[in-house]
C-alpha cells in the first residue's frame, strides 16, 4: 500500500475568515480587524516612535496599507503578525525622519552599554507597585524603556509586552530567531539594570513599612 | 556552571524553553548563587511590570476617531481602485 500524506484540512481561524471576507470586499470584516488590533498597533507604534502624533499616523497608515495589500497577503502567517510587520516598518520610517542623525535599523548589531554581569544585586523589596503610585511608576517605566536603542525596544515590546512568540517576532521583524533571542536578552537585562536604580535605591532609603 | 553561562541562558530559562537537563543545571546554579537568583527574579519582575503596566493605552475617543478615519480612507481607496474581476 502506498503511503499518502493525509490531506488534513486546516481549520480556518476566525481571524482568517475575517481576512477572507475582507479580501472579497466586505469592509465590515476589515473594520472588525481594525477593532481587534488597533490598540496593539498604537502601543507598538508609540513605543517605537516615542511620539503620540506619529503613533496615530502609524495606526492609520498601517491599516490602510494592509487594506490596500490584502490581496497580496498569502495567509502563511497570522494576519496580526503581517500587520505588525507593516506597522513596525511605518514606525521606524517615522523615527528615522525625526532622528535622521542616528541610523535606525533593526538589522545592524546594536552595541550595548554593558554586557558584563550585573553588579548591584539587591532584590526589589517591597514590590515596585508598593513603592510608587501608579503615575510615578508609569513615568519611570516610560522613561526607562525610551532609553533603550530602537532595535532592543522593538523586540522587547513585541515579545514581552504584546506577547508574540519568538518565531512571530522574528517573522514580523524579518530577523533570525537567534537575533531576536540575543536582542531580547540584552533588552531585558538593560531594562532590569536601569529599573534597579529606582527600585533598589528607594527600598534602601525607606526603611521598614 | 559559571554566572556568565547562566546569564546567556536566562531568556530561555525565563521563557521555559530549555530541555530538562539544562534546566536542572540552571536550577542547581540558582540554588547556591544568590546574585544570579536576584538577577533572574528581578528580570522576571521587569517583564511582568511592563506586561501589566498598560503604557500607551488608546483612549476611547481617539480610538473611535482613528477607526472612522481609517474606514473612510479605505472607502476612498476602494473607489479609486475598483476590483478588477
Amino acid at each position: 500500500m502506498s503511503t499518502i500524506q493525509p490531506n488534513i484540512e486546516q481549520p480556518v481561524s476566525e481571524e482568517m475568515q475575517l481576512v477572507r471576507r475582507a479580501k472579497r470586499g466586505d469592509d465590515t470584516a476589515f473594520e472588525e480587524l481594525v477593532r481587534r488590533y488597533d490598540r496593539n498597533v498604537f502601543r507598538i507604534a508609540q513605543h517605537i516612535t516615542q511620539n503620540r502624533e506619529d503613533a496615530e499616523d502609524v495606526v492609520q497608515e498601517a491599516f490602510l496599507k494592509a487594506y490596500g495589500n490584502l490581496a497580496k497577503f498569502q495567509e502563511q502567517s497570522k494576519f496580526y503578525t503581517w500587520l505588525v510587520r507593516i506597522a513596525v516598518n511605518e514606525a521606524l520610517m517615522k523615527l528615522r525622519r525625526r532622528k535622521p542623525e542616528r541610523t535606525v535599523s533593526l538589522d545592524e548589531e546594536v552595541k550595548t552599554e554593558d554586557d558584563s554581569l550585573p553588579r548591584e544585586v539587591a532584590d526589589w523589596s517591597p514590590n515596585p507597585e508598593q513603592m510608587y503610585n501608579q503615575a510615578e511608576l508609569r513615568d519611570i517605566l516610560t522613561r526607562t524603556i525610551q532609553g533603550l536603542p530602537a532595535g532592543f525596544r522593538t523586540v522587547f515590546v513585541l515579545r514581552d509586552v504584546e506577547g508574540l512568540s519568538t518565531e512571530e517576532t522574528a517573522d514580523a521583524l524579518e530577523l533570525s530567531i537567534p537575533a531576536v533571542k540575543s536582542r531580547l536578552l540584552r533588552a531585558r537585562l538593560q531594562l532590569r539594570e536601569r529599573l534597579n536604580r529606582f527600585f533598589q535605591k528607594k527600598a534602601s532609603g525607606d526603611g521598614d513599612q | 556552571m559559571k554566572c556568565s553561562e547562566f546569564l546567556n541562558e536566562l531568556t530561555n530559562y525565563l521563557d521555559g524553553v530549555l530541555d530538562a537537563r539544562t534546566k536542572t543545571e540552571l536550577d542547581d546554579h540558582l540554588a547556591w548563587c544568590h546574585n544570579c537568583y536576584v538577577v533572574c527574579d528581578t528580570t522576571r519582575k521587569t517583564i511582568e511590570i511592563y506586561r501589566d503596566s498598560e503604557l500607551y493605552e488608546l483612549p476611547d475617543d481617539l480610538r473611535t476617531r482613528l477607526r472612522s478615519a481609517i474606514m473612510s480612507k479605505c472607502s476612498e481607496h476602494k473607489k479609486s481602485n475598483p476590483p478588477s474581476s
